[in-house]
C-alpha cells in the first residue's frame, strides 16, 4: 500500500483508530464504531448527487439500482457527520475522490466484519464498487484483506457450513452427487452450521460432541464465560493443534500435531487467492504427527480406510473435484511460486482479479445486485453506567490468543492493556500504568491503563493477545451477525472502575 | 434490510473472460558494446542488467535488486568510453552505441582500492562475498597497517560533524566498536558495517518505511544511528529485521546466528535451507528457514519472491521460537 502512495495513490483510512496507516492517508475518517453502514450510504448518495456515478456499468452489469437509489436518498452528507462523527467535508472529498479515481480500490479487514450486521457492512461497500464500476478490472475491486495465512484456504477447502471443497454449494444436488460418488459416501444434503450456530446448538443440546482442528474458541471466542459453559456442558472435546492451547487443556482427547508451515508439506492460500506450498524444514517433535496421518488413522479407527495419502495425492484428488483449482498441479506451483484460483487447466495462468465478467458485454452470468443497507447500531449500547465504547483488535508483534507469539521475546510487547485517550484518561481520574477494572454488561477484567493518541475521546482498546493475563473476551459480546456468523467483537459497552494498584507500563 | 434480486447461491458463477493485465511497456531496444561484445539490451536497463544478461559477473556491495541503488560502495564502476570518470553500473542506464570495459587495468584498481580501504576499516569476516571479491581482486589491505584497536564504547557515536582526528600513522583506522546488544532479536556489530546503506533504504521508503535509523555524522565518523542514537527499544524501530535481510557484512544478526557464533556451533555445512510460507497473517509471504540439528536458527525470504520481495515483518522474521521448544 505504501509503495502504491509513493507512486501517487491516494489513501483514504476510515477507521475510529488514528492508526499507523491513517499517518499515510491523504485523509483519516475517524468514524464512531458500528457507523460503517451510514458512511457507506452517504458516500453512495454523494457520488449519485454530484452525478459521478458509472452509468453504462449499472446499466449493464447491476440490478436493483432505483431501489438502491431512493433507499440511500436519506443518507446525507449532514446526516452521516451526524451520525458518524466525521465532517461532511470529508465524507464529500473521500465520495469524489473515489468516484473519480481510474482505478480504485476497498480494502477491509475485521473492522468491517466483526459486527453484528457484518454482512450488511460488506455489501454497503460492494454498493460503492458497483456504482462506480471500480470491480472486476485491473487495480480495483473490494479486498478483504485476509488475517490468517490460510483463512481463505479453509473456505476453499470447504470449511465453511455450506459448501463442498472449490466453493461448490452442498445445496446443488449434482455437485453433492460428484463428492459422494468420488468419496464413496453419502454427504448430508443440507448446511450445516457456522462457529457460532454450533455454541446455539449446544446450547440447544443438539451438538455435544466437538471436533477442533487448529482453533482455540475457549480464548477466541467472545462472551467467554458462556463459551467455557458450553465447552464444558459437551459429552467429548476432542483438539488437535500444534501447541498445548486453553481449549486443548479443556480436551478429553488432545492430537498433537505438527506445525503445517514447517513440519508439514501442503498448501496454503493467502490473501489474494495464491495457493502456495508449504514444506517440510524439519521433523516434528516426538509423538506429534502430521494432520493427515491423524485423520487418516483415525478414519482407520471408525471403520474406513482412507490409504496413506501423501499432500500431493490429496492435493490432487481435489484438482479433480474443484473445478477452480484444477490446473494448478504441484510442478505448477512450485513454478509459478503459486497461482491464483481460479486456475481452471493446466495452461491456465490463474486469475489476478475475479468479476471480469461484469464487463463482458453482454454480461456473462447473473447481474451483481445492489443492496440496501441500513445504518443499525451496535447491539452493545452505551449509557450511563457504560459509557465507553470497547474496540478490540490486534498488534502488529502478535498473533490473536498468543499461542504462538507469546513463545518470542517481542521488544514491541507491553503485554494488555487498556488503552484509553489521554482525554478520559483525564477525565476519569487515572494515570498511565494505574490497574482499572474493566466492567462490561457480561464480565469485568482487570487491566493496567495506556494512554494511546490515536484514540478519540469515548473510544477504548485491548488486544486479546493475552488471554492468560486479560481476558479481554469475558467483555465482549456474543451478538452475532446472522448472516456469517461473526461476533461484535468490535463494539463492546465498557466502564472503567479504579482498584487503586500500579504496574508499569512500558510504551 | 432487504435481499432484492439476491442471486441463487447454489449455482455456480459461469466462468468469465480471462482479466486483461495492462501490457508490459514496450521498450526500445538499446545496442551497447561490453568488453567487444555487441548486447542488446531494453532501454532503461543499467549497465549492471546488460553485463549480467551475458554473464559478466559484476562484483556489487551496496546494490540489491529489491532496493533503490544508492551508488555508494562503487565496487561495481565501469569504464564507459569517453566518460571522464569511472560509472557505477548499478544505476547508469544503457545509452545507444555506449562502449563498456568492465573488467579494465582501471576499473580493476578502482575495484581493488575500494575493497583495500573498506576492508582495511571494516571487520570483513562474516562477509563471505565481500572475502570472495578480494581474493578476485587481489586486495590487500594490510598495506595500510594493522587495524586500530576498538574505540571505547560510544566514542564513534558521540563524535560530530567537522571533528577531524590527526591520523595515527601507527594504525589503519578502524571502526572496530563493542557490538550493540540491545533487545532479544538482534544485535548490530558496526565494526563490521561498510555503510553501503542497504538497511537504511530497507527501513525506509523500499520497504518499511519505518525511518528508524539512518546515517549520522560525516567522513569517516559516519555511521548507522538510531534517532539521537538511542537504544533500538526506544527507538521507532518494528523489528522488521528487513535491514538484516539486505546487510552485507552481518554487521546486522539474528541473536540467534551471533550467539551460536560466539558459541562456536553455527555450521553453515549443516544447515538446510527450506522455502515455506510464514504461519502467520494473510500475506503469504516466502521464508526461508535456516534448520541445524532439526532447529530453526535463521529466518530470510527471497527476493525474488513476488508477493512481498523479500521483505518480512517482525512476526515472519522472529516469531518461530515455539517451533524449537519442544
Amino acid at each position: 500500500m505504501l509503495k502504491g502512495i509513493h507512486n501517487g495513490a491516494k489513501l483514504f483510512v476510515v477507521d475510529p483508530r488514528r492508526t499507523s496507516s491513517a499517518q499515510w492517508a491523504e485523509k483519516w475518517l475517524g468514524l464512531h464504531v458500528g457507523t460503517d453502514i451510514a458512511l457507506a450510504n452517504a458516500v453512495a448518495r454523494e457520488i449519485l448527487v454530484a452525478g459521478l456515478e458509472n452509468r453504462s456499468f449499472i446499466e449493464n452489469a447491476t440490478s436493483g439500482f432505483t431501489e438502491f437509489r431512493q433507499h440511500v436518498e436519506t443518507y446525507t452528507l449532514e446526516y452521516a457527520e451526524k451520525l458518524c462523527g466525521v465532517p461532511a467535508e470529508s465524507i464529500r472529498e473521500l465520495a469524489h475522490a473515489y468516484a473519480r479515481a481510474d482505478r480504485a480500490q476497498i480494502c477491509w479487514t475485521l473492522g468491517i466484519t466483526e459486527h453484528h450486521n457484518a454482512v450488511d457492512n460488506v455489501l454497503a461497500l460492494i454498493n460503492l464498487s458497483l456504482l462506480t464500476g471500480h470491480v472486476g478490472c485491473y487495480g480495483s475491486g473490494v479486498n478483504p484483506l485476509r488475517g490468517q495465512n490460510n483463512v481463505q484456504g479453509g473456505g476453499d477447502m470447504g470449511a465453511l457450513p455450506d459448501r463442498l471443497p472449490g466453493f461448490q454449494h452442498v445445496e446443488n444436488d449434482a455437485l453433492r452427487a460428484k463428492f459422494e460418488k468420488a468419496w464413496g459416501t453419502t454427504i448430508p444434503p443440507k448446511k450445516g452450521w457456522h462457529l457460532s450456530g454450533m455454541f446455539d446448538a449446544m446450547e440447544r443440546g443438539e451438538l455435544k460432541g466437538l471436533y477442533v482442528i487448529g482453533e482455540n474458541p475457549a480464548n477466541s471466542e467472545s462472551d467467554q464465560h458462556r463459551t467455557m459453559k458450553l465447552l464444558k456442558s459437551l459429552d467429548i472435546l476432542v483438539v488437535q493443534d500444534m501447541l498445548m492451547s486453553k481449549t486443548a487443556e479443556m480436551a478429553d482427547v488432545v492430537f498433537p500435531a505438527a506445525a503445517g508451515w514447517c513440519e508439514s508439506e501442503g498448501t496454503v492460500t493467502n490473501s489474494e487467492r495464491r495457493v502456495q506450498r508449504v514444506r517440510r524444514a524439519l521433523p516434528p517433535p516426538k509423538g506429534v504427527r502430521d494432520d493427515i496421518e491423524i485423520l487418516c488413522d483415525l478414519a482407520r479407527r471408525m471403520g474406513r480406510d482412507l490409504g496413506n495419502p501423501t499432500s500431493e495425492e490429496l492435493w490432487n484428488e481435489l484438482r479433480n473435484l474443484s473445478p477452480v483449482h484444477a490446473g494448478m498441479s504441484y510442478a505448477r506451483l512450485e513454478a509459478m511460486q503459486g497461482l491464483q484460483w481460479p486456475c481452471y487447466d493446466e495452461n491456465h495462468p490463474g486469475e489476478q482479479y475475479l468479476h471480469g465478467r461484469l464487463w463482458a458485454r453482454p454480461i456473462v452470468g447473473p447481474r451483481a445486485p445492489f443492496s440496501c443497507a441500513t445504518q443499525v447500531p451496535p447491539v452493545d449500547a452505551l449509557n450511563q453506567d457504560f459509557p465507553l465504547r470497547l474496540t478490540t483488535g490486534r498488534r502488529l508483534d502478535s498473533y490473536n490468543t498468543g499461542v504462538q507469539t507469546s513463545r518470542y521475546s517481542s521488544p514491541l510487547r507491553h503485554g494488555e492493556t487498556i488503552d484509553l485517550s489521554p482525554e478520559d484518561g483525564q477525565k476519569y481520574g487515572v494515570h498511565e500504568g494505574e490497574t482499572v477494572r474493566v466492567v462490561s454488561r457480561r464480565g469485568a477484567v482487570k487491566a493496567p491503563v495506556r494512554f494511546d493518541p490515536g484514540l478519540r475521546p469515548g473510544l477504548a482498546f485491548m488486544t486479546l493477545h493475552f488471554p492468560d493475563q486479560v481476558a479481554t473476551n469475558e467483555l465482549t459480546i456474543d451478538a452475532v451477525d446472522p448472516k456469517s456468523g461473526t461476533s461484535e467483537f468490535k463494539a463492546t459497552a465498557v466502564r472503567i472502575e479504579k482498584v487503586g494498584d500500579t504496574v508499569a507500563v512500558a510504551d | 434490510m432487504s435481499t432484492q434480486n439476491a442471486p441463487d447461491l447454489t449455482t455456480p458463477v459461469p466462468r468469465g473472460p480471462l482479466p486483461i493485465l495492462p501490457p508490459p511497456r514496450p521498450a526500445r531496444t538499446v545496442e551497447i558494446t561490453i568488453d567487444g561484445k555487441v548486447v542488446a539490451v531494453p532501454e532503461g536497463s543499467t549497465l549492471l542488467q546488460a553485463a549480467r544478461s551475458v554473464g559478466i559477473d559484476t562484483p556489487t556491495l551496496c546494490f540489491l535488486e529489491n532496493l533503490t541503488p544508492v551508488n555508494v560502495c562503487r565496487i561495481c564502476v565501469v569504464e564507459v568510453v569517453g566518460s571522464r570518470t569511472l560509472v557505477p553500473a548499478c544505476s547508469r542506464t544503457v545509452e545507444p552505441g555506449m562502449v563498456v570495459k568492465t573488467d579494465s587495468e582501471r576499473v580493476r584498481l578502482s575495484r581493488r582500492l575500494v575493497l583495500e580501504l573498506l576492508a582495511s576499516s571494516v571487520d570483513v569476516s562474516t562477509a563471505p562475498q565481500f572475502q570472495e571479491y578480494m581474493r578476485r581482486y587481489d586486495a590487500k589491505p594490510e598495506r595500510f597497517g594493522t587495524p586500530a584497536p576498538p574505540a571505547p564504547t560510544g566514542e564513534r557515536d558521540a563524535s560530530h560533524p567537522g571533528h577531524h582526528h590527526a591520523p595515527e600513522p601507527s594504525h589503519a583506522a578502524a571502526v572496530a566498536q563493542s557490538v550493540k546488544i540491545d533487545n532479544d532479536l538482534y544485535v548490530r556489530d558496526y565494526g563490521k558495517c561498510i555503510l553501503c546503506y542497504k538497511c537504511v533504504e530497507a527501513c525506509g521508503t523500499d520497504a518499511q518505511n519505518t525511518f528508524a535509523i539512518a546515517v549520522a555524522g560525516r567522513g569517516f565518523d559516519a555511521r548507522i544511528s538510531t534517532e539521537y542514537n538511542v537504544p533500538l527499544t526506544d527507538s521507532a524501530c518494528v523489528y522488521c529485521g528487513n535491514c538484516i535481510g539486505v546487510c552485507p557484512t552481518g554487521a546486522l544478526m539474528f541473536r540467534s546466528e551471533y550467539e551460536m557464533r560466539q558459541a562456536g556451533t553455527w555450521d553453515e555445512s549443516k544447515q538446510t535451507k527450506t522455502d515455506t510460507i510464514c504461519p502467520y497473517c494473510g500475506v503469504g509471504c516466502t521464508l526461508t528457514l535456516q534448520v541445524q540439528d532439526e532447529k530453526i536458527v535463521k529466518v530470510t525470504s527471497p527476493l525474488d519472491q513476488q508477493v512481498t520481495h523479500g521483505h518480512l515483518c517482525i512476526k515472519g522474521r522472529f516469531g518461530w521460537e515455539w517451533v524449537n521448544q519442544k
